[in-house]
Parts: C-alpha cells; structure tokens; sequence
C-alpha cells in the first residue's frame, strides 16, 4: 500500500497536491493536460521533488529522503540508459551500483535480458540498437532492479504505435511478475485505457483520487473533457 | 533546488578554490614582505607601466580592427580550405610565444625575407625590435583569437534574420544586424586581449627592452636576474598585480568566457558580399602563415643533428607539460562542479588571466628561499603556475559537459544509487571523456610552449625547451634556434593532438 497523507509536492514554484492512497500491485495511469503537474507526481514519489508537508509512506513506513533508498524503479521520459556503457553493464547497475558483478549476479542479468526478448544483444552498446530494443534493456534493469513500485514518465513517447502497445504489455508482464505497482504518466487516453487499472486525473494543482478506468472514461471529468475536446 | 537533482559534493571544489587563493595571497604576501616600499617607483618604473598599458592597449585595438573584416569575409563566403582556416585561427592559441617570434624575425629581422628585399631594391631596412616589434607580434597572436571571438558572435544571429533581411531588401545589413553585435561583442574581444598583453613576458624578452620597450612583466625579470634587486622585483610584482587586477575589474562585465573547444564551421547563407572579402581573407592568411612556414624552412635541415641539450630540454618540458596537464584536470574538475553550484566561482579562473607569473614566481621564490634551494623546485613551479595560467580556459570547456552529463543522467544516477567516486568513475568520467581530452591537451600544450616563471630560475641544467631556445637565440644560433622550435611545435601540437584524440575515442 502507497499512502499520500496531505503531501505537497513542489518544484519551481509550482504545487501539486496528493491525498489518496493505492493498493499494492495496482495498475495505475496518471493522465492529464500538460504542465498540470504529471510529473511532478513522478517527481515526488521518486524522491526528485521536495516535499514541502504531508507524509508518504509505503507499507506503513514513511520512504526515505534519498532516491535510491526509496522502493521505487523508474523509466525516464529518455536518457534511460548510459551510452558508454553496453547493455549488460547498464542493466547490472540495477543491482550493483558499482558494477563489482559476481557470477550470480551475472545469471539474473542474462535472464532478464532474454525475459524482454534481448538475448545475445549484452555486448553491444546502446547506439547499436532500435528505440524499441532500448526501452527493453531500461526494463531489463527494472526487472532486476526487484522494487515494488515502478514509475514510468511516458518512456515510450518516441516509440511508433505498434511498438508502444507491446512495451506496455512487456511493462505489465514484468509488473505482474514482481508482483509491482505500476504508475504510469501518459498523454495519451488510449494508453491509460490500454493500461486497464487505475486512472488519476491531474488538473492545475491537484492529482486526484485513483478511479477505475471504466468508470473514468465512461463518465470523464470536465477538466478531462476539455482536455480531450470530446 | 530539487532533491536529488545535485547529486555531487562541491566540497572539493571550494578546498581547491581555496588553495589557489591561497596560494596567490601566499606569493603576494612574500612579495610584500621583501617590498621595497619606502624606496618607491623610480622613471624607469613608470616607464614600464606606460609601455605595458599602451602596448596592451594598441595590441588590442589593432587585433579587434583588423579581426572584423576578416570575421565578416570568413562568416559570408564560402570556399575550400575554410573549415583548415578557421582551425588554422585556433593555431596561435597553442603555438609557444618563442616559435611565433622567430617566424616574425624569419620575416621581419636584420636578416629576414623583407630587409633582405629592401636592401636588394636600395631601400632602409627596418628593425623588429622595439615597441613596434612587441605589437606584432601580440597582434599575430591575437587577431586569430578576435577572429573566433567575433566570429562567434556573427552565427549567433539567426539564420533567418539574414533571410528575413533580404526578403525585406534591406539595403544595409551592417546598422540593422551586425553592428548591434559588434557593439555587444568587441568590448570583450578587446578586454580579454588587453589582459592578456598585460602580461607579455617572452614577446618583450625577445623583440622588446631597453627604456621605450620594457613591460613590467620583463622589468621584474630583468630586477631578479641581472640587479639582484629582490626588493625592487617584489615591488613592481606589487604594481603588476595592482595593474593587471584594476584591470580585470574594471573589465569584469565585458570580459568573455573564451571557450576554445568551440566549433566554428557554420556559416549562414548571405547575399551580400564584398570584392574585399578575398583580398582580406587571404592577406590575413598570409599574414599567420608564413612566419609559421619560414620556421618550417629554416629549421627543418638542422633538425637531425640537434644538440643533445635540446634534447634534454625537450625531455624535461614533455614531463613539467604531462605533469601541468594533470594538475590542470584535478584543479579543473572539482572547480567546474563548484562553478555549476555559484556561477560567480568562474571568478576564480580569473585569477589565473590576472595573475603575473613572474609575480607568483617571486613570491614563491621568497617564501621558498629560506627552506629549500628554489632553483631545485623551478620545474615543479613552473608545471604549477602553467596549470593555474591555463584553468580559466579548462573550465570553461569542462563545464558545460558536466552541466549536460547532470540533466540528461543525473535522476538516473540518484535512482540507481550512484553517488561519489562511483558516481564520477562510472558516469561523469566516460560522459566527460571528450571534454577532459581536450582540456589535458589544451594544458599540456600550453605548459610545453611557456617561457614565463622558469626563466627567472635559468639553470641550464634545469632548462625547458623554450628556454632553451632562448638560449640558442642569444648566442645569435638562429639556425638551431629554428630547428629547436620545430622540435618544440611538434611535440606541443603533438601532445594536444593525442590527448584530442584520445578524448574522441569511444565517445
């Protein structure tokens, strides 16, 4: 369970406020106009943003002040992975942060590769593969990464349709598989649709309470009919 | 500042930027304290301080005023061979001072190409040295410097202003585009290159001296080495930094932050020209090549039977340059993460445009004497002050691929939990690896090429190349000089250039 207690979230002179909570293994897609603070949701529950008042916790306990001490994974909107480094090297930062990789480690690096469909691509350096194939080594690491909660700031926006479709249902696999809560920011009402859990509507200032998607879209608020123009 | 966000300490950053304050305080203090204050500044001071402001000021002047026809020609033509000119421009930047004077004395001394044609059609022949001579040669350093300068400032108007313009039948590009630019940019090509002649030391040496041509630089030189007048030395050490400081100041908002490693080669479509862009463009041309050339010429036969003390010489400079490249990067580093945090800590590379090496010289000289032999630390002092001279330059280069490396990975750094030496080894280094190449290079071969701080401590068997060469010029052995200072651009353009390359690899 992920609470938000009152929490504040600032970035830049901007506000947004979160006060819901969300069950573990819940699918959630965090929609809404752009600037409306999507991101500074992300932000905030990676450990990015300040956090002015309120607490957060998960599973009872307030999270960490540091990034890396949260139980969270991220995919960035881009900059996913390290261009020097090759693909076993930055899907083994997932586990060890100083890439001292001993042969264990080594095995659950080859198995997650070949579980998002990468085998034998470990040598080459990110330059050598497609977008499609780069989104995969980011979710290699998620996977061995292990968190409970795993955050994507729309990392598949410059994926082409088709592709976007099987990266979602990949992420999805890889959330089920860790048992994971998912959140994911998008744009696009299909994706969230797509999603089929949870949907929070950010509007100026405020993220608001997780509904199911159904009953979301069945029944979409005004901010997000305007937002759409249907 | 969000959390997370800056995920490196500045902490060594201010420990370095202490040790250099401290270092000049330090040398200033020494000097102060051997000052002889009370006998005050005789004429042939203040000579020297009219002649180091007035050259700096000519110097600058003549650089800024032939630099912008030739940036003008360069920015709206066209041509094969642009691309090696604009690199070409960024030559002297690196070329050792002692080099470029022999090229201008190639061509303009007693026995150089002009006089020798003078006299063949019973004409005058004309002398280099003297204040003129000194001129030359800082404007043979410096217009390819106020070239780039100015050049970068004709590409940051937008391509479109220029289609915009001739959609428009502007009739005068030059009062609605470029002189607003030039109004905003030649200040700071003039400061920056007054600056820098303020503390021309090797070019007066050379082709200056005597009461009309004598800069401070070389009066406190001339004070140490032939008066052993410390007193008199640490005193116009005093009015060197006094000078040169009163200078930065006053400049301070004007002065631009030269980054050498930028990338020149675009030019914007024009559609007007003029018949004197060529002419221009070649004359300048002309004008950096040929000393260049007549070195190539005068030097390239006795290259193979140098004596063994250039050797030497070229040995020890390699060391004192790989060494000072080394020192550069540990200064440069921490500085920059200092400088992202408080963009007023780029001050502190001001201090190494403002500060007199001869000034540091002496004070370190004074405070050195009375527990170890200085002559035995001159290279260690001369590989420090070359890095404390080249930091401005490595940090301005280093910085903004640091501030990218941070933006594009540092929340994914945070998230992975990378944080201090791992940080640094495993992201930042790799991600800076073309910066730091340059940077290495830049200071390696500026270090190679100085004459400056060793030469107060002239030792022959401590001796740099450079000094040496200046050696072998005053025992009027051109020919040897000239072979030496083909050895000495070819091992300083070949430091740069593995370094360079080295950065490029993999990145």
């Amino acid at each position: 369970m992920l609470e938000f207690q009152d929490c504040i979230f600032g970035q830049g002179g901007f506000s947004l406020t979160v006060n819901w909570s969300l069950p573990q293994g819940a699918h959630l897609a965090v929609i809404g106009p752009s600037g409306a603070g999507k991101s500074t949701l992300l932000a905030g529950i990676a450990g990015f943003a300040d956090q002015t008042s309120g607490q957060m916790k998960y599973d009872g306990h307030p999270l960490a002040a540091r990034p890396d001490e949260r139980p969270v994974a991220m995919l960035f909107q881009d900059h996913n992975l390290f261009p020097h480094l090759t693909v076993t090297q930055n899907v083994a930062l997932g586990i060890r942060p100083n890439l001292s990789v001993n042969p264990k480690d080594a095995a659950r690096v080859n198995t997650a590769l070949s579980e998002v469909g990468l085998d034998g691509l470990g040598d080459r350096k990110p330059a050598a593969l497609s977008g499609g194939q780069q989104s995969r080594v980011a979710l290699a690491r998620v996977l061995v990464m292990a968190r409970p909660i795993i955050l994507l700031d729309e990392p598949f926006s410059a994926l082409g349709p088709a592709q976007r479709v099987d990266m979602l249902d990949s992420v999805k696999h890889v959330a089920n598989q860790l048992n994971a809560t998912l959140i994911m920011v998008t744009h696009d009402p299909g994706e969230a649709r797509a999603l089929g859990g949870l949907v929070s509507f950010v509007s100026p200032g405020a993220a608001h309470a997780p509904i199911p998607a159904d009953a979301f879209f069945a029944n979409p608020p005004q901010g997000m009919r305007d937002y759409t123009g249907v | 500042m969000a959390r997370g966000a800056q995920p490196i300490n500045p902490v060594l950053g201010w420990i370095v930027a202490t040790a250099l304050v401290a270092m000049i305080l330090g040398a200033f203090g020494g000097v102060m304290l051997r000052a002889d204050l009370a006998r005050g500044l005789v004429a042939a001071d203040w000579a020297a301080i009219r002649f180091t402001l007035w050259q700096a000021a000519l110097s600058a002047l003549i650089s800024v005023v032939l630099a912008v026809p030739l940036a003008r020609a360069i920015s709206r033509r066209q041509f094969p061979g642009r691309r090696l000119l604009i690199t070409l421009l960024g030559a002297p930047f690196l070329l050792p001072v002692m080099v470029a004077v022999l090229g201008l004395l190639a061509i303009f001394g007693h026995k150089g190409w002009l006089n020798v044609s003078l006299q063949a059609i019973g004409l005058e022949p004309v002398t280099i040295y003297g204040a003129h001579g000194v001129i030359l040669a800082h404007v043979f350093f410096n217009l390819p410097l106020a070239t780039r300068l100015i050049l970068q400032g004709w590409q940051a108007i937008p391509a479109e202003q220029f289609r915009l313009a001739a959609t428009l039948r502007v009739q005068s590009l030059f009062h609605l585009l470029e002189w607003p630019m030039l109004r905003r940019v030649l200040p700071g090509a003039f400061g920056l290159i007054f600056v820098i002649c303020l503390t021309s030391f090797a070019v007066a040496l050379i082709l200056g001296g005597g009461p009309k041509a004598t800069t401070i630089e070389l009066a406190i030189y001339q004070a140490f080495r032939f008066e052993f007048d410390l007193g008199r030395a640490a005193l116009l050490s005093i009015v060197q930094m006094g000078v040169a400081f009163a200078a930065c100041l006053v400049l301070f908002r004007v002065l631009p932050t030269h980054d050498p490693a930028q990338g020149l080669d675009r030019s914007h479509a024009r559609w007007d020209h003029s018949i004197f862009d060529y002419p221009v463009i070649i004359l300048a041309t002309a004008f950096l090549l040929t000393p260049m050339l007549s070195i190539l010429g005068q030097g390239l036969p006795g290259l193979v039977s140098l004596p063994s003390g250039v050797w030497l010489a070229a040995g020890r400079s390699v060391m004192v340059a790989l060494a000072s490249a080394g020192l550069l990067i540990a200064f440069a580093l921490p500085l920059a993460v200092l400088v992202l945090r408080i963009g007023g800590a780029e001050a502190v590379g001001i201090l190494g445009l403002a500060t007199s090496p001869l000034m540091l010289g002496t004070g370190l000289f004074i405070l050195v004497f009375p527990i170890a032999d200085p002559v035995g630390l001159a290279l260690v002092v001369t590989g420090v002050i070359n890095a404390i001279m080249a930091l401005p330059f490595a940090v301005r280069v280093l910085v903004p691929g640091l501030r990218d490396a941070l933006a594009q990975y540092g929340r994914l750094s945070a998230s992975l939990g990378l944080h201090g030496w791992t940080l640094w080894r495993i992201v930042l280094l790799p991600r800076l690896r073309r910066p730091i190449g340059f940077a290495l290079g830049l200071g390696a071969a500026l270090s190679m090429g100085d004459l400056g701080v060793i030469a107060l401590f002239s030792d022959p068997d401590r001796a740099t190349l450079p000094l040496e060469i200046e050696r072998l010029l005053r025992g009027y052995r051109i020919e040897t000089a000239a072979s030496a200072s083909l050895l000495l651009t070819g091992l300083s353009f070949a430091l740069f250039g593995l370094f360079d390359a080295w950065g490029h690899r993999n990145a």
